[in-house]
């Protein structure tokens, strides 16, 4: 799977939790690649290892966490080889996070001005004068009206959008080759949503940086991502580009996830959902993590795991229907059936 | 025959903001800002807007959790302002109330049994000597099994803590239900499990909704009306189909079109709004969107638009904007 033009390549990611009940498998197995200047979504639902997944390839998992094995390769060279004096120089400078809650990452008692600063200071060496008129810059790149007053304010003076804003231009003030957003628009309107998107759409564009882009909502996904890896319980269930991913969905618990979604362009009688819940972590199933949930279960998913298996078309699924160890129907389609297993 | 459950006139609320060093009210936080609607029996309306529209507090104003500023809520063909405060206890058993958050709403000492129990005594709903047996049905109705009484709430998910706080507010056998953001914090697939479950109950026990929530897919979903509240006012309200399919406000439309579809084919023309929703302290003058509309002139920023029907809007749909039939016939354009 290795390719020159990916700019990260991440290998069988274990990273787990070892708390008094035992050992959480948070990341369990996770491989994945993110092409240059592609933005990849990473969707799930919570609790299924996005946040783990991306805080690993930044190495900030702290104890009781670790990871226990892999490989995360950025530009040829293992990410989990470093030392953490190595880490810090690619931490904000190569590789840049933007978290899910912008009012927490932003330290309250520091003006944005000398938040943007400080990055800038500590990766590009400038002068403190000089840093402070980059960091106009970079509140003007990200769209902030008046940005020479706005470098004097501190961040509880500031909108949620415009925190954000202020997020992306501290990840942005070095020119990262990578982007990890994770989850940069859920605390956040649907008007501002909007803004935010398309500005790291065009920044990507400009820029020519590659993004991984962690939400749990598939429209976002739809709108601002060229390849999709889909999370269930700790693992990729299915990796396609966004629109085989929408057109042909091949895991049952894809197929499950766009069933559920209630959409506000089309009406629905009734919504299909999935039965039952995310299995608990001390609780995983031995099989097919999804196969209490899944209508098409047969004997060897609860006995045996299925690998991430590679499609005819390219993609990647885990799921023994695409086997051929597969010992249930042998005619099945998982998107046109899924109604009917289901109901039975 | 359509019934008004549930009718509210001009209401206010006003929040104070102490200041200065006498902690004198300096000022007001107009959140909810000279609001009418009604709610037929058996029927959703759904107020959805951005957050800190006013959406909750009207709600609450509703159930009178904090007592209105001004204006007439008329429930079942009385005026509930004038209730007293032992009246209106009492009527809190016709009107329930389900929040968003399962985890804060439900007391985590408490047994499924005792949360149920607590319920049925205050209001002493049913007789106590029937109320185990209204407690297995109960968690058999909302899906939870009658097995699972004596659990704790940390034992359950999100989606089972959820279904519990709707067993709560179903034990007194309520008329009219208030769900504020109920689901909005559940993940998807839950969310429709617990969707669709709020609309079954509503069909068997003909309940009420007031459902707020600001995700729109959701509202499309459960709704029969939609109004969009924007800093404290409805700017447009009627058939979730006309809200939906045919809207007017240039505020519902730009809310519309920030949705994400999820179908990458579908490219969208997105009306991208400019800056963040002004605070409700001090309002904007006229149409309170003038500072963020791309239609907007003068007039907009002299005059307030009332709530008004034109000939391509059918049933009881409203929009507050005076240029309702300009931009639709093409005479009146966005700025650039
Ligand atoms: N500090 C920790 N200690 C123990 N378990 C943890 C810790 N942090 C995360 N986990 C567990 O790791 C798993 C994955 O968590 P993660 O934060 O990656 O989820 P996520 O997919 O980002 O979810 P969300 O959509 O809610 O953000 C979960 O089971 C979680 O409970
Ligand atoms: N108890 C209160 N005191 C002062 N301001 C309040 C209070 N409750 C709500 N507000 C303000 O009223 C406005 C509307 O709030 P709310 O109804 O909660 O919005 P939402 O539409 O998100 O539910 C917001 O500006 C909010 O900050
Ligand atoms: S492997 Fe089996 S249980 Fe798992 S998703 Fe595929 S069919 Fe369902
Ligand atoms: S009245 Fe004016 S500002 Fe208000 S919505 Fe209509 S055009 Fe826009
Ligand atoms: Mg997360
Ligand atoms: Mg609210």
């Amino acid at each position: 799977m290795s390719n020159d033009a990916d700019v990260l390549q991440i290998q069988d990611l274990q990273t787990s939790f070892f708390v008094d009940d035992g050992e959480v498998k948070a990341v369990d197995g996770v491989s994945l690649d993110i092409p240059k200047g592609k933005t990849v979504g990473i969707v799930g639902e919570s609790g299924s290892g996005k946040s783990i997944t991306s805080m690993s390839v930044m190495r900030l998992i702290r104890n009781p966490g670790r990871i226990k094995g892999g490989s995360i390769h950025y530009n040829g060279e293992d990410l989990l080889q470093k030392t953490e004096k190595q880490m810090q120089k690619i931490r904000g400078n190569k590789i840049s996070m933007i978290f899910q809650e912008p009012m927490t990452s932003l330290n309250p008692v520091y003006t944005i001005g000398q938040q943007i600063s400080e990055v800038i200071q500590i990766h590009q060496g400038l002068s403190k004068k000089d840093a402070l008129s980059k960091s106009v810059e970079m509140l003007e790149l990200v769209g902030i009206p008046s940005p020479k007053d706005r470098v004097k304010q501190y961040p509880h003076e500031l909108s949620g959008g415009m925190r954000q804003r202020v997020m992306i231009a501290i990840a942005l003030a070095c020119n990262p080759e990578l982007l990890i957003a994770d989850e940069p628009t859920t605390a956040l309107d649907v008007t501002i949503q909007a803004q935010i998107l398309d500005l790291i759409n065009e920044l990507r564009r400009s820029l020519g940086m590659s993004v991984i882009l962690i939400t749990h909502d598939l429209g976002v996904v739809a709108e601002t991502c060229d390849y999709v890896a889909v999370m269930y319980a700790g693992k990729v269930v299915e990796y396609a580009d966004v629109h085989t991913l929408f057109k042909e969905p091949k895991h049952p618990y894809t197929v499950g996830l766009m069933n559920s979604l209630p959409r506000h362009d089309m009406d629905q009688d009734e919504l299909n959902v999935i039965e039952g819940n995310v299995p608990k972590p001390g609780e995983m199933p031995e099989g097919c993590r999804f196969a209490p949930r899944c209508p098409f279960a047969s004997d060897i998913c609860t006995n045996e795991l299925p690998d991430l298996m590679e499609t005819e078309d390219g993609n990647q699924v885990r799921c023994w229907i695409y086997s051929e160890k597969w010992d249930g129907d042998p005619e099945v389609n998982v998107k046109n059936d899924y109604q009917t297993a289901r109901s039975q | 025959m359509t019934t008004k459950l549930l009718e509210v006139n001009n209401l206010k609320q006003y929040f104070p903001i102490k200041g200065g060093v006498f902690g004198r009210t300096v000022n007001h936080v107009k959140a909810v800002d000279d609001v009418s609607f009604y709610v037929n029996e058996g029927e959703t309306l759904s107020i959805v807007g951005e957050s800190g529209c006013g959406k909750s507090t009207t709600g609450r104003a509703v159930l009178r959790l904090d007592e209105p500023t001004n204006g007439n809520i008329q429930f079942n063909g009385e005026n509930l302002l004038d209730l007293n405060k032992k009246e209106m206890r009492k009527k809190r058993k016709d009107m329930q109330i389900i929040f968003q958050d399962p985890y804060a709403s439900i007391n985590p000492r408490q047994t499924v049994r005792q949360v149920l129990e607590e319920a049925m005594a205050i209001q002493d709903a049913v007789p106590k000597s029937e109320r185990v047996d209204k407690m297995m049905e109960l968690l058999d109705t909302v899906g939870l099994g009658s097995h699972q009484l004596d659990r704790f709430p940390h034992e359950f998910s999100g989606g089972q803590r959820q279904r519990v706080g709707i067993a709560r507010a179903l034990a007194v056998d309520p008329t009219f239900i208030i769900c504020d953001e109920s689901v909005s914090a559940l993940d998807v697939s839950i969310q429709a499990q617990v969707l669709n479950l709020l609309k079954n109950l509503q069909q068997q026990y003909n309940l009420t909704y007031l459902f707020i929530a600001h995700d729109l897919g959701v509202v499309r979903h459960i709704s029969d009306r939609v109004a969009v509240m924007y800093l404290g006012k409805i700017v447009e309200i009627g058939e979730k189909k006309e809200i939906f399919d045919n809207p007017k406000h240039p505020y519902t439309k730009s809310l519309l079109s920030a949705i994400p579809v999820p179908d990458p084919s579908h490219k969208q023309e997105r009306i991208v709004l400019k800056g963040d929703v002004p605070s409700p302290i001090d309002p904007p003058s006229g149409c309170r969107f003038h500072t963020r509309c791309p239609f907007a002139t003068d007039k907009c920023r002299d005059e307030k638009p009332e709530l008004r029907k034109t000939e391509t809007m059918t049933g009881t749909h409203e929009a507050a904007c005076h240029y309702i039939e300009d931009i639709e016939a093409g005479r009146h354009k966005a700025a650039e």
